[in-house]
């Protein structure tokens, strides 16, 4: 091996794959550590979205009375709320997860993109512990999805690879302009409005819907309500497109500047 | 035939301190503010030249490690010394892979560990057991790899008891024991380390100094070793490294360099003065080295005697008062100390002069300080001066003189009997 300036790492895929179960282990600990010294433990895990849901069900679906074509409120509003919460507990975790560790990685050599890619994992975990209320729900409103709940993963993983290529690069960020620390959770805030999660993207005016699926989410939400719910009008195609391109162009570029600037991470830390 | 396992070439670490700093994260606001500046000083002035002069007078270029060069052998313990700040930290960062050379080139061969500081990557909130598999993982061992190995963690760090409490609750002893255990288990073919023994037990000190001993002579594994404790730089390590201001000063052995090194720091003089004071009963005021023929000397060869002449100013006779005179090595070990009793003065005199003398042939090569005392049996000290100065003992020529390791430091006349079968 050799150790030379400027230069990048010819193993570093390699390396990556050989620190795997630092991913598990890493996420292990986060969920292992989040819960402890608590009373309720993981519920805290159901709790939190669950509230949210009731929120937003009272405050879109009775107050402002939006449309929900046909399906309960309750549940139309869970299946947004669940892929966004993930993507925004997995971006804002990613985004601090380098800052988070700085006594490892100032001490230990391992491929730095370990910590990033571990918190989604960790918010990964948290989705399939509320993914129990959307089922509770589901059984409550005698709810059955069709054929189309198959497809979920594929927007999940949307979802997925959106926090992963935005957390990528708000983490490297971070730990040069610790701002980002603030802008973050700040952004994330409006993106829950922004983002169709109280209320069916149909709302929407249809000349706006184009400049609407840009956010990347968007594609995502309707995607699982078109999974989950069925009977909705038919997924917006282009949208979805636009939403795979840019979390596609995320990821790349997050990839790259995160390779880019990880050989001084520990020296700016 | 020279076979490194790590080998540097002129390995340079650069960073820069002042206005941009590359070490601290630097704001948003910086970047703009900077932007702007340049930007409004450009529109005031477009064809003044100063600005692009003006920062660079705010930052300024700092060298970490400045050309340094060296190589490494399967097997061998390096001891890295040289006083804070003098790249220590830096270069067992860059070769651990931490951070990046600004130039130069390191080649290694195998797996590297590094372990800077204990517990790196505990968590407190973990128990003792869950930490193993964490830290274990983080120091880059397979889960299969810590399960095989994890009784004998345990059974190393000898924190059985505790496994399953939350390291938070641990002494700090327990800690590093726990932490030190996991990374004496891992399996590199170098493995770094820096100042971890700084805390633990005597006991459990010298359980790990064996084990880094196993692990390098045993196993032929390499180990660099950083500390400032240059006692144990020489038990544990053949060969050392001192660095100034980021430049290898001196490489070679352990022995040779841990006392170049020791010579350096100690600012003891040739011979001792003190002025009287009025406070104490019995006051050390002067003592020097005095060779056969009676001359000041400071260097001696080993065959020549030393006698050392303390003189000691009397306000009020303390009963039982008694000289002693320690002798410390280079690695400041006490290795004899003697005393003599009947020194009052007689007449009534008011200064004691007395002589003590090391026969020839009795310190080995080195540099030797004296410590002076004026003691009474059950009562204490009255005056004592640590290292109160230092001679040299260069080896004429015995039949270790051409030897480099560290053979201890006194000769010692033993008698040996052989016999067949």
């Amino acid at each position: 091996m050799v150790i030379e300036a400027g230069r990048t790492e010819r193993h570093y895929w390699k390396d990556l794959w050989r620190y795997r179960e630092l991913f598990y282990f890493l996420a292990w600990r986060d969920i292992l550590v989040r819960y402890k010294q608590t009373v309720v433990g993981l519920t805290w895990a159901l709790i939190k979205p669950f509230l949210t849901m009731v929120v937003f069900t009272v405050v879109f679906g009775k107050l402002a009375k939006m449309p929900s074509n046909g399906t309960p409120y309750a549940i139309m509003v869970f299946a947004a709320l669940l892929p966004w919460q993930f993507f925004s507990n997995a971006l804002n975790d990613a985004s601090n997860s380098l800052v988070g560790s700085a006594s490892l990685i100032s001490k230990v050599y391992f491929p730095r993109m370990v910590v990033p890619a571990s918190s989604i994992i960790t918010g990964f975990v948290d989705f399939l512990v509320s993914a129990v209320i959307m089922a509770g729900l589901m059984i409550w409103y005698n709810f059955a999805p069709d054929w189309r709940i198959i497809t979920l993963p594929l927007f999940l993983g949307i979802a997925f690879v959106a926090a992963l290529g935005g957390g990528l690069w708000l983490t490297a960020l971070n730990v040069k302009y610790r701002d980002f620390r603030f802008i973050v959770p700040f952004t994330l805030q409006f993106g829950l409005y922004l983002s169709p999660v109280g209320f069916s993207s149909s709302v929407v005016p249809q000349k706006w819907r184009f400049l609407y699926s840009l956010n990347p989410m968007v594609g995502v939400i309707d995607g699982f309500r078109w999974a989950i719910l069925g009977g909705q009008p038919e997924i917006y195609i282009p949208g979805l497109i636009i939403s795979i391109a840019a979390v596609s162009a995320a990821l790349i570029s997050g990839v790259w500047y995160f390779r880019k600037t990880e050989k001084t991470f520990a020296d700016v830390i | 035939m020279s076979n490194p396992v790590i080998k540097v070439e002129s390995l340079s670490k650069k960073y820069i301190i002042g206005h941009q700093r590359q070490e601290h994260s630097a704001s948003l606001r910086d970047i703009f503010t900077q932007g702007a500046r340049n930007f409004s000083r450009k529109i005031l002035s477009p064809f003044s030249r100063t600005e692009t002069g003006g920062q660079a007078a705010t930052t300024e270029e700092f060298y970490a490690l400045k050309d340094v060069s060296f190589e490494i052998e399967q097997g061998d313990r390096l001891g890295i010394i040289g006083p804070n700040g003098a790249g220590k930290s830096t270069l067992l960062k860059i070769l651990g892979r931490i951070t990046e050379p600004t130039s130069g080139r390191v080649s290694i061969k195998g797996r590297i560990a590094s372990l800077l500081e204990v517990g790196t990557g505990f968590h407190p909130e973990l128990t003792g057991r869950e930490n193993i598999y964490l830290n274990g993982a983080i120091l880059g061992m397979t889960r299969a790899e810590i399960k095989r190995k994890f009784d004998e963690i345990v059974a190393f760090s000898e924190v059985e008891r505790f496994l399953d409490t939350p390291v938070k609750h641990y002494s700090s002893g327990m800690y590093v024991r726990l932490a030190f255990s996991v990374a004496a288990h891992l399996e590199p073919e170098t493995l770094i380390v820096d100042e971890v023994l700084a805390v633990g037990d005597a006991k459990f000190q010298q359980k790990c100094l064996g084990k880094m001993d196993e692990v390098s002579q045993k196993e032929g594994r390499t180990v660099l070793f950083v500390s400032h404790q240059t006692g144990m730089i020489l038990s544990l390590c053949n060969k050392a490294l001192l660095l100034r201001k980021g430049e290898i000063e001196m490489a070679g052995t352990a022995p040779g360099v841990v006392t170049h090194y020791m010579n350096q720091i100690t600012t003891s003089a040739p011979s001792f003065e003190a002025a009287f004071s009025k406070d104490r009963d019995i006051s050390i005021i002067k003592a020097e080295a005095f060779s056969e023929e009676g001359k000041p000397e400071t260097v001696f060869k080993h065959t020549q005697p030393i006698t050392i002449a303390i003189t000691c100013k009397i306000n009020k006779w303390v009963n039982e008062a008694e000289i002693r005179l320690g002798v410390r090595d280079s690695r400041r070990n006490v290795f004899t100390t003697d005393n003599e009793f009947n020194v009052k003065p007689e007449g009534g005199s008011d200064t004691v002069l007395a002589r003590v003398t090391i026969p020839g042939e009795t310190l080995r090569a080195g540099r030797y300080f004296f410590s002076l005392m004026v003691f009474v049996r059950k009562i204490g000290g009255i005056d004592s001066v640590k290292d109160s100065f230092s001679v040299t003992v260069m080896d004429a020529g015995s039949k270790w003189a051409t030897e480099d390791k560290d053979y201890g430091c006194v000769f010692v006349n033993c008698s040996w009997e052989l016999a067949g079968s």
